[in-house]
Parts: structure tokens; sequence; C-alpha cells
């Protein structure tokens, strides 16, 4: 074996691959490929030991731009065939890429049962709150009222909200980003990578040409201060351009409420810290929308448990241990008999 | 059955065709699973059809609630599970009602009286007694009160009445085993070990076996309860045997298969009758390495056996028609990226739910041509219980060599049935062995064996062979995305040659008895073999020129196969569909088959295949 005595440090660039990007100009996605590059050199990935796995949709493309073992699928199965993946050989760093239709619609089973599972992987969902591919058509994130080549009358089913699903399947790891927040997400990603578990992270992705401007109310950028809160374990959840607003708990309502402080006797204690172990106030957190509340973004839900590979290969370690592979001795099992 | 009495005062049978049938609570096919065993253990031959309902409580007494575990066992090779049976055990009405017309006219019956009260006539149809007017007239009637016999003689135990009752099924295999002078020990061995933990349970079933089996010797009836005896089938090859069904050798094949490739197995599925017994198999062999994943639908079943392959393992699904439908889109995938799969499917009776116990060979188109695209795989057909072993192997070795999904088709009732096996030595079966590719010069996944025609395999962890792959259509040269309209042409036809070029890696099609041309060949595939087997064994005693050709692949086809069938004047198909494999033969080779075709749940009898021999024969004159 040859002795690698200088390992180079692999830069975004070395995750790049040589085939030419075919997003459209403009697309959100553009930026989320940077962040995860830069990520993947940041967390010092070894890119034989990556592996991207998406299903269908503009998003999905991803994997043939990322340099390290890659497989496109079907629509909506790339989580059954990651956790196939997975399974196979526990020792892979095993991403996940999907879509708004391809992760919730017809993929929605196998995604509650990917976070139900909690099979060890990072789970990015690009939420366009649209069908990009199929050039249009409205998607269960899409706001009631939507207006598309399907909906010429506006859509009338009511969208569900991702990171409130993730967490009713019981997903260990839940986080927002959004497309353009260059800073914030290669943090949250090496957060969801360091998650041993399924890590779901929700990503507000702008398509420029079916759905554009969808969620300019809280991701533009001299506005966001304002309009974005991102949340840390064990801190105070303060935002604002003024850093004066908080998140409190109005017990008597059970709700989550906004508040000024130094106004109406709102002191800076009464802001409520962040825990990301506690359930109920991940889920609190990601059903707040805008432009009433800060929309949350960061690593709102972090409290693991023992992943499904890694179950089952305990299980199969021990079943090693306690018992010898015979295999002639299997099929002799139970009553045999000679002929002479 | 040719009677003779020896000296013992048993008659001597060469084969007898035995029915258990009774209510789904009574225990049949645990009594015939048993009876097998011991017969088996007695070296004769023998073939067992589990024949049970769809529900599993169907209300007690119902016609829909029977169930029945049909053997023929003999001195001579069997071969089927008897069109006729000589000897019906009914331990109910309905059970009598439902197995009768199927009887051989003289045969026996026995009967348990105490079960044949008013409500489970009622139940069962009868508006009289058929115990008390003439309708049996043309069978022999024992009529006996299992019912009160068991009580009897499981009084002792102090069991309440409903588990008392429990025993009645021993009770009625222990007078069996008398009637045919089987040893008790095996079973009771068998039943101390089962209820090691409830020896009260284990005691009360003993018992039971005992007073069935001293009735027999004892009671007056003995007068008229003859017995009989089956010999020893001589004519097998020497060795270690044990009985084994379908799904288990299958199972056990595909982990045989695993370990002379050497490469790990997944299993991804979803349980269905009656394909669920391989995930139960496999799942217990986690020493071997064998991973088994119960995904939440076929279709996640199948993806995640397809990521296995993707990362260097053999992904394994198995399913039944319906749940093979919703695997299609994802074998497309697999076809397209050329990563080994094995699908096992236990055909049922279709379409839709149709009748999950029963057993058919209606997915045949579906195997062959059932996907969108161009997409060609590898079928196989299993045609026995203990073929399913070597088929398991056959399919892990295709699969890996040539980077395809391999398709087995089985069915419910090779699934299901026993047969004694001659028990393999794993060292002396061939190895072959997967390549990965490590090497990163001209690395592209797509490059080819120029022999095989199949694709590379770098699995994700080697360093320099990083590569992408997806269901898009890929450049012949480079592997990576291609719209070009000739590259697909290309591709396309690459992925049917590799296909096709698998019928030189697999046997010539042999005749399985009679001759390589003449005036009548039968051809069948999967579990119709031992019928045709028969048939074409009691046509050609008969002086009628007929042979049987049992086709095990199915895609591709034996690469002889044409001339083969081309040198008969004419060719019955026979299956248990509506004339699919005929179809098939007659798309590729223009064959003018006679279809003979069977749909209603039941394997062919031997006597409707040889009906039709007879007539073809007429015909071809
Ligand atoms: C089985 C199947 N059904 C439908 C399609 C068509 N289709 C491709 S992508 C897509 C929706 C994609 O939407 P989303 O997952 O939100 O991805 P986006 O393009 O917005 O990134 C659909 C309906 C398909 N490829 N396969
Ligand atoms: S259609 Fe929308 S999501 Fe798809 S590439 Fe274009 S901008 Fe991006
Ligand atoms: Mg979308």
């Amino acid at each position: 074996m040859n002795e690698q005595t200088d390992i180079k440090k692999l830069t975004f660039k070395d995750f790049e691959t040589d085939q030419e990007v075919r997003w459209c100009p403009g697309c959100g996605d553009y930026a989320v490929l940077k962040a995860v590059q830069i990520t993947l050199a940041n967390i010092g990935a070894t890119p034989e030991n990556t592996v991207f796995v998406s299903g269908i949709g503009c998003s999905s493309r991803f994997p043939y731009y990322v340099e390290t073992y890659g497989f496109h699928t079907i629509h909506g199965r790339a989580p059954a065939v990651a956790t196939g993946v997975k399974l196979a050989n526990p020792d892979l760093d095993v991403w996940l890429v999907t879509g708004d239709g391809d992760g919730l619609s017809i993929g929605g089973n196998h995604m509650l049962h990917v976070l139900r599972r909690n099979v060890n992987m990072q789970i990015m969902l690009f939420n366009n709150e649209i069908y990009g591919l199929t050039k249009g058509q409205y998607s269960p994130t899409s706001k009631i009222g939507a207006k598309t080549p399907s909906t010429p009358l506006g859509s009338v089913d009511l969208p569900l909200n991702p990171c409130s699903f993730a967490l009713g399947a019981g997903a260990r790891f839940v986080a927002r980003g959004i497309d353009t927040a260059l800073k914030a997400l290669p943090g949250t990603l090496a957060r969801a990578k360091d998650h041993r578990g399924a890590s779901f992270v929700e990503i507000f992705q702008n398509c420029i040409v079916f759905n554009d401007k969808t969620f300019e109310h809280f991701t533009l950028k001299k506005e966001a201060a304002n309009t974005q809160i991102h949340v840390e374990h064990g801190k105070p959840m303060i935002y604002g351009k003024e850093k004066n607003m908080g998140l409190v708990f109005n017990q008597e309502k059970f709700v989550l409420e906004t508040a000024i402080i130094g106004e109406c006797g709102v002191r800076e204690d009464d802001v409520l810290v962040h825990n990301e172990t506690n359930k109920t106030m991940a889920q609190m957190l990601v059903e707040l929308t805008a432009p009433d509340f800060p929309v949350v973004c960061g690593v709102i839900y972090c409290n693991p448990e023992e992943s499904y590979d890694d179950a089952v290969h305990r299980q199969v370690e021990k079943a090693k241990e306690n018992k010898k592979a015979d295999f002639n001795a299997l099929i002799r099992q139970g009553r045999i008999w000679t002929v002479e | 059955m040719n009677a003779q009495t020896n000296a013992q005062g048993f008659e001597e049978l060469d084969t007898v065709c035995i029915r258990f049938a009774g209510d789904s609570g009574d225990g049949m096919q645990l009594t015939g699973t048993q009876f097998s065993v011991v017969t088996a253990l007695e070296g004769s031959d023998l073939a067992t059809f589990p024949d049970f309902p769809a529900e599993i409580r169907a209300p007690v007494g119902t016609t829909f609630g029977v169930s029945a575990f049909q053997i023929n066992f003999g001195s001579v090779e069997v071969s089927t599970a008897g069109d006729e049976p000589d000897v019906l055990v009914a331990m109910n009405p309905a059970a009598l009602m439902v197995s009768l017309a199927g009887l051989r006219l003289g045969g026996l019956i026995i009967v348990d009286e105490g079960s044949f009260n008013k409500r489970n006539l009622d139940k069962a149809g009868y508006l009289e007694n058929p115990l008390e007017d003439d309708s049996l007239s043309d069978y022999q009637v024992q009529k006996l009160d299992i019912t009160k016999m068991t009580l009897e003689s499981v009084k002792e135990f102090g069991l309440g009445k409903k588990d008392a009752l429990r025993s009645k099924n021993m009770w009625t295999l222990g007078l069996i085993l008398w009637m045919f002078g089987r040893a008790r020990k095996p079973i009771t061995d068998w039943l101390e070990q089962k209820f090691k933990k409830l020896p009260d349970v284990a005691n009360a079933n003993i018992a039971a076996i005992n007073a069935g089996h001293a009735f027999g010797e004892t009671a007056e009836t003995s007068a008229n309860l003859s017995r009989y005896h089956v010999g020893q089938h001589t004519t097998e090859e020497s060795g270690e045997y044990r009985t084994v069904n379908g799904n288990q050798a299958l199972a056990w094949g595909l982990v045989a298969g695993s370990q002379l490739g050497n490469i790990p197995l997944l299993l991804g599925t979803y349980p269905i009758t009656p394909a669920s017994a391989l995930l139960h198999t496999l799942s217990g062999l986690k020493e071997y390495g064998v991973v088994t994943f119960q995904a939440e639908d076929e279709i996640a079943a199948v993806c995640g056996a397809i990521g296995a392959s993707f990362a260097g393992q053999l992904g394994v699904t198995s399913s039944s028609g319906p749940g093979i439908a919703l695997k299609t889109e994802a074998i497309g995938l697999a076809i397209s990226t050329e990563l080994p799969l094995v699908i096992i499917d236990v055909q049922r009776a279709g379409p839709s739910t149709g009748l999950p116990t029963k057993t058919e060979q209606s997915d045949l188109h579906q195997a062959v041509w059932g996907r969108n695209g161009d997409a060609p795989i590898v079928v196989l057909a299993t045609s026995n219980p203990h073929d399913c072993f070597d088929v398991g192997i056959e399919a892990v070795r295709l699969a890996t060599k040539y980077m395809t999904p391999v398709m087995v088709l089985s069915d419910g009732y090779i699934g299901n049935a026993s047969e004694p096996w001659r028990i393999p030595d794993i060292n002396t079966l061939d190895k072959f062995s997967v390549k990965y590719c490590t090497d990163p010069e001209g690395f592209h996944p797509f490059k080819r064996d120029p022999e095989t025609l199949a694709r590379v395999w770098a699995k994700p962890g080697t360093p320099d062979c990083l590569h992408r792959i997806g269901g898009i259509e890929k450049d012949y040269d480079t592997g990576h995305i291609s719209y070009e309209p000739g590259n697909h042409q290309k591709m396309t036809d690459v992925r049917a040659a590799k296909i096709a070029g698998v019928a030189n890696d697999i046997p010539e099609q042999e005749v399985s008895l009679g001759t390589s041309e003449g005036k009548l060949a039968v051809v069948g595939w999967g579990s119709t073999r031992g019928s045709i087997h028969q048939a074409v064994k009691r046509a050609r005693e008969e002086n009628i020129d007929v042979s049987h050709i049992h086709i095990s692949n199915i895609w591709p086809l034996p690469r002889n196969l044409k001339n083969l069938l081309n040198s008969f004047d004419k060719v019955i198909v026979a299956e248990m569909n509506k004339g699919q494999m005929n179809n098939l033969l007659r798309a590729e080779y223009l064959l003018d088959g006679h279809s003979l075709t069977k749909v209603s749940g039941q394997p062919f009898k031997i006597t409707e295949i040889l009906d039709c021999i007879r007539k073809q024969e007429v015909e071809v004159g």
C-alpha cells in the first residue's frame, strides 16, 4: 500500500464534476450546490466514501454535479434506494436530494419511513413549492390559491409543512436553510452530517421560472434580519436589525408570540432560550410563518437515537458471534435420512 | 392403487394418495406435514399439496374455511400430489362437501361422525346428513366419533374442552399411521421437542396419537379396517435426504449463491402470500451476512435491493404478482443502470388480488414483457421444490455475471409443497467469482466486457472510480447522460444483445422424457412438471409417440429450443394460464402449438394432460 504522506486538503472545487450544470440561469439550485460543495470541503469528506442519491425533478439532477459517487434514481423512491445503500455499506456517507414533489408527493410514504426508521443520512428537501421539471404544476407545499397550469383558478387543497411532517414522522434531526444563505447553510449541513441518524433539512429554493419570489417576503436580504431567525441551541431566540425582538411563550394560550424587548415590560430574560432537544418547542417553531413571525432557520431539533443501520448491523454482528455460519449444517437441520 | 396382500396382513400398494381435510382450526396442515415426514423417513417417494383458504380464521364449519393437505406417496416415482385421492379424511361436513368430488370412486372416507351435527351440516349446506342416506354408497365409509374418542383419550390431562379437541388431528393421525404401518416415534419425539415448555400439551397430543393407533389395533371395526403398505422407492440416488418445500429451498439456494459467489445478500421485501416464507427464512440467517429489510411497500423493497446492489452487494427482492407489478418501474431502473438484482415471483392466481393461496402461472408475460421501454431481463422458472435450490444459485450467478435483473418464477404450489431432496454438499458446488472494478485506467461506468457485454461494477468506496449513474440514457463511450438518438439505438441494442447472449451460458434444452424428435411433444414450464411427466409416461406406455420438454430458461430461451420443437409434428403447450408460453413460442418461433390451459387454482391432473395427448395423437394421425 502506498503511504500517503501529505493528504491534500480538498476545496469546494474538488467536488465539482466535468458535467455542465443544466439548471435554468438564476435557479436557486446553483447556490445550494455551491453550499454543499463548500460543506464537503469543510467537513473533510472523502469523495469515494460519499454517495449522493436522488429521485426525479430539477433538484434531483444534483448528483451529476458532485464529484463523489452518485445515483439518480426514480421519482420519489430515493429514500428507499439510499436505505439499501446504507444497509449494504454503513461506512458510506449518504446524502439524499429530493424535491417537494419527489419527497412529499409521490415519495411521501418513503420519506415518512426513512425518517421513522432513522437511517443515518442527510436528507436535503429542495422546497420550491412547485413541480419544476414538469413545467410548473402545483405541489403539496404550494400555498392555497396557487395558480399553475394544472390549477388555473387556484389550488384548493391545503399544503403541508415539510418540517412538521418530518417531526410527525419521528425525525430526530430537523433543520432549515435558504438557498441563497451561503453563510448559514454549510454550517447547518455540517450539523446534519454530525447527527448519526436521519437528518432532515428543508431548503427554501427559488424556482425562478415557475414560482419566482414565492419566498421573497422572508428571504430578501435587506429584510432578512426582521423576517428570519437563525436559532442556536442554548441561545435566546432574539432577532431583528436592532436585536430587540424575541420569541416568548404565552403560557395561558400555549402559543409562541413575538415581543419587543423593553416594551410592555418584556425583558431579555423573558425571551425563550432555544433547546434543540425539546420536541414540543420544535413543533411550535416550525409552524411559525412570515409575516407575523420570523421564519425559523438553523437546527430546530436534534435529539439522537440509535440509527436503523446501526441497529441492524448490531443484530447481524451479534448473530455472527453467537452462531457459526455452517451452510452444510444448516440444510441438514431437522429430520434427515440416508439412502445407501 | 394396485393391491396385493402380504404376510403381515397388509395390502401391498405401489402408490396411495391421502387428502386430509378439515376446518382451518383442525390442524390439517400439521397433520399432513407430519405424515409426510414419517413417510419420507421410511423411504417412499412423495409429493404434497397443501391447499389452504385465504382467510386466516374463516368462520368455523364453513366450506370456505376448509383447509386440506394432500399427499401422494409410493414405492415408485410419484412426481405429483395425485389426481384423485384414494383416502379422504374429513373432519367435518364442510370438508366432506368440498373434497368429495375429487375422491376416487370406491375410495375410502374416514369421517368424524361427532362433528356431523345439525349446526355443522347447515353450515356446510347439507340438507340431509350424508352419513345417514345413501349418497356415499359409491365409497367405503368409516364413520368414527373422533371427537368423543379424542376427548376420552386426553381426559387425564385436565384440559378444557376446546383445548382437548385440538388433539383431534393427532388422534386421526395415529389411526392413519396404524393403517399404513408407519412409525409413531418421529412424531412423538417432535411433539416432545416442540412443546418442551408445555409438557401437558405434548403428553395430551401423544396420548391422542396412541389412542388413534390403538383404536385401529383393537376396535371392533378392525375387521373392516384394512391395513396397507407402501414400500421404499428404491431408485433414489444414494446420499442424505430430507423433505423440503420450494420457498425454503429457494431461500437456501439464494444463500448458497451468495456463498459461492462470495457476495453478501440483502433481501428487500414486503409480506405477501405465498412469498412471505422467503423473508421468514432469510431473516433468520444473519450469521451468513444476510440482511433483510422489511420495507414499507414493494416499491421501497425493490429500491432497497437496488441500493444494496449499487453499493456492491447482491440485492434480492421477493413478492407475488401484485407486488411484482408495483416493482416494475424500479426493475426498469436496474435494467437501465445495469445492476444485478434477483426478483422472486411466487405466483398466485390473478389478476389483482386474485386468489392469494391458489396457484397459477399467469405472470409469464409480466416477467418477460411487462415493463415500459425495451427492457429485457433474464427469466428463470423453478419446476419443483428441490429444483428451487439450484435455480436460486443460478439466479445469483447470472445476475452478477451479466449485471442484470434476473426474475425467478416460482408459484404457490411449488412454494408450499414438500418433496424429498437429496441434500447437496456446498463444498462440491461450483464457485463463481463476482468481479468488482478497482482499476481507474480508462474507467467509465458503462465500459463493457467484450464477451458478456456486462458493464464494469465499481462499488462506492473505491478510490478513483467515482461515477454517477441513473435512469436517463447513458453515452455508450463515456457513461455520461446522453440524449443523442443514435446512442439510444446503440444502448438499446447492446442491452438486448447482452441478455440474448445469456443463451450461450445456459444449458441446451433437454428432453426430460422421450425422444428428441417425433410425433408429439408436450412442452411445459414451472410446477406442471410432475403432471406432464406422468401423463407422458403413461401415454408412452400406450405406445403413443410423445415426449416431454420442460423449459426452465424462460428468457432467453435455450439456443437449441427452436430446432428441437420443430422436430415434432405437433407441440402441446400445457400451462396454468390462458396460453402465455404458447404465445411466447409463437412470437419467437412461429410455432403453431396446441395450447392446453387451466386456471382453476388447482394443479393439472395427469388425466387431463393424458386426454389431450390422446386427442392430439388422433388429430396428427
Ligand atoms: C413515475 C413518474 N411520474 C411522474 C414523473 C414526472 N415528474 C418528474 S419530476 C416531477 C415533479 C418534480 O417536482 P419536485 O420534486 O418538486 O422537483 P423540482 O423539479 O421542483 O425540483 C414529476 C411529476 C416521473 N418522472 N416519474
Ligand atoms: S424549472 Fe425552476 S427549479 Fe427547475 S431548473 Fe428551472 S428554475 Fe430551477
Ligand atoms: Mg419542487
